[in-house]
């Protein structure tokens, strides 16, 4: 069972919401307590904006289990705006018009189908192109 | 302190054992190496593993595999670092002969893929990447490399078939062994031809994921055995770094920070330069890995990794040959054993029996096991001792 698991990160899945260090300003995500610049602590929460930049892309057709159903979908590295880079998938996105410096935001929908937790649901963040 | 000899080796075929266990294969390896040692006695196994919790639903291996091989009652652990699970359990073989506290230590690589299929396994595979933020987005270890290697042809404006000479070169050196799950060699058109697994990532550019277990006994040279038959191979250099788990946490991902620190360190253990490196066994699960793992250990400037493939410069008869046995491309990827075929591979070359593939004139084998994307990078230089 991961419910626990799925309910503690629900900020960041939802809400985009990472770390800013008061000592150095540098914006944190996903949040990790310990400032990656200058090693102080970190814990202020910070939500960022949602919107960045394509930084690298790919496809995938042969999809972890809990995946299969959405499968081809498209994955990416996003740079944010405030700047560090995000891991997610790109939605409402033909795969072929995706490049390197895209301008995408960021949307929540269905990410997985749980199939060992009788079929729980999970959502959070994905990007889509903006204009 | 001692030297530490690699006295035994021993592996299987990689392949898709289907008809065969996972303490099957760790057990013949083992004892493969054990024979090979001249019955060396061990009082340590090390086991590496990557999945056996999740593709066999088996932990402890280390109780596991002594016990199946009759040596129930010595020390037995498994060491775990995703891709470079194998490398990482011959260092802890190599820091436990090496400290003098063990005498005889037997390491282990095994891996069995085939217990399950299709997205099981990508899920299992998942799981050496972070949970939260990469695999909860779908994310596979495929994919991982497939960013990599299209932000990297985007930097440095690589050509569609840039990638093409670590398949040929891996594919022509499988040819001639015995162990290697493909053994024939490759033309460049079978590589342009090459379906997408995960664009720019084709079906050339990654390693068949399948079983294999591969084993090496270590000892001090004062304990081989009477008339030891074996040319010695000693381990100069040992070394083992990490870097963040996620892609996204890097600041420069084009570097593979852990390949650099382990290789600077194996490097000055064994008190030679790079350039002294005869051959490199490197991690090529995935050709934008070898790329990496060639300019970030400083045997190509950045952004010209490709190009040593491409100049034929990693053949056996370049100026760096590569993945002599036909690296994990064409021997094949068993997961946590990689690591450890490595070490028998090297081994092999440095002894002179390497068959078809020997290389002449050599002295010093770099090997270098990656867990993920160099998460964990562990480099050893094996050395003939004259
Ligand atoms: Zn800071």
């Amino acid at each position: 069972m991961e419910i626990a698991r799925h309910w503690r990160l629900k900020q960041q899945r939802y809400g985009l919401v990472g770390e800013v260090c008061p000592h150095c300003d540098v914006k944190i995500f996903p949040p990790r307590d310990v400032c990656p610049e200058c090693g102080g602590e970190a814990k202020t929460l910070y939500t960022f904006s949602g919107k960045g930049e394509v930084y690298s892309y790919t496809t995938i057709y042969e999809a972890p289990a809990g995946y299969d159903e959405t499968a081809p979908y498209t994955v990416a590295l996003v740079k944010l705006e405030e700047g560090p880079l995000v891991t997610a998938q790109l939605t409402d996105v033909d795969e072929e018009s995706v490049q390197i410096g895209m301008p995408v935001e960021m949307v929540t929908r269905k990410l997985r189908q749980d199939g060992d937790e009788r079929g729980m649901l999970v959502y959070g963040y994905k990007f889509r192109k903006s204009t | 302190m001692t030297d530490v000899i690699i006295a035994g080796i021993g592996q299987t075929a990689v392949n898709e054992h289907w008809d065969v266990s996972l303490r099957e294969l760790g057990l013949f390896a083992l004892e493969a190496a054990v024979r090979d040692a001249g019955g060396l006695k061990p009082q340590a196994l090390f086991v590496g593993n990557m999945l056996a919790p999740n593709l066999s639903r088996q932990a402890h291996l280390g109780a596991l595999l002594a016990d199946f091989a009759g040596l129930t009652g010595i020390e037995a652990v498994t060491v775990e670092a995703a891709g470079a699970s194998g490398g990482a359990a011959l260092r802890q073989g190599y820091l436990a002969v090496k400290s003098g506290l063990v005498d005889a230590a037997l390491v282990v690589g095994v891996e069995k893929f085939t217990d399950v299929v299709g997205s099981e396994v990508e899920a299992a595979l998942s799981t050496a990447s972070d949970s939260d933020f990469e695999a909860m987005q779908g994310m596979t270890p495929t994919a991982q490399a497939a960013l990599l290697m299209r932000r990297y042809t985007h930097e440095y404006n690589v050509p569609a078939d840039g990638f093409a000479g670590f398949a040929l070169t891996a594919h022509a050196n499988g040819a001639g062994n015995k162990n290697a799950m493909f053994q024939k060699a490759i033309k460049p058109d079978t590589y342009t031809r090459a379906s997408m697994v995960s664009d720019p990532v084709n079906m050339f550019d990654a390693a068949p994921l399948a079983d294999g277990a591969a084993a090496v006994l270590l000892t001090r040279p004062d304990l081989l055995p009477p008339g030891f038959p074996h040319p010695l191979v000693r381990i100069a250099g040992s070394a083992t770094a990490s870097d963040t788990l996620a892609l996204h946490d890097r600041k420069d991902m084009l570097f593979f920070e852990a390949a650099y620190l382990s290789t600077g360190k194996a490097v000055k253990q064994a008190g030679i330069t790079l350039d002294q490196v005869d051959f490199f066994e490197y991690h090529d699960a995935f050709s934008i890995y070898a790329a990496l793992s060639l300019e970030s250990s400083g045997f190509s400037i950045r952004g010209h990794g490709w190009k040593l493939a491409a100049d034929n410069r990693i053949t056996r008869d370049g100026s760096l040959p590569c993945a002599t046995m036909g690296g994990l491309k064409a021997r094949g990827y068993p997961g946590g054993a990689t690591g450890v075929y490595q070490a028998v591979e090297a081994a092999t070359q440095l002894r002179g029996q390497a068959g078809a593939n020997q290389l002449a004139n050599i002295r010093y084998g770099m090997i270098q096991s990656l867990g993920g994307p160099a998460s964990t990078a562990v480099t050893h230089i094996l050395e003939k001792v004259s």
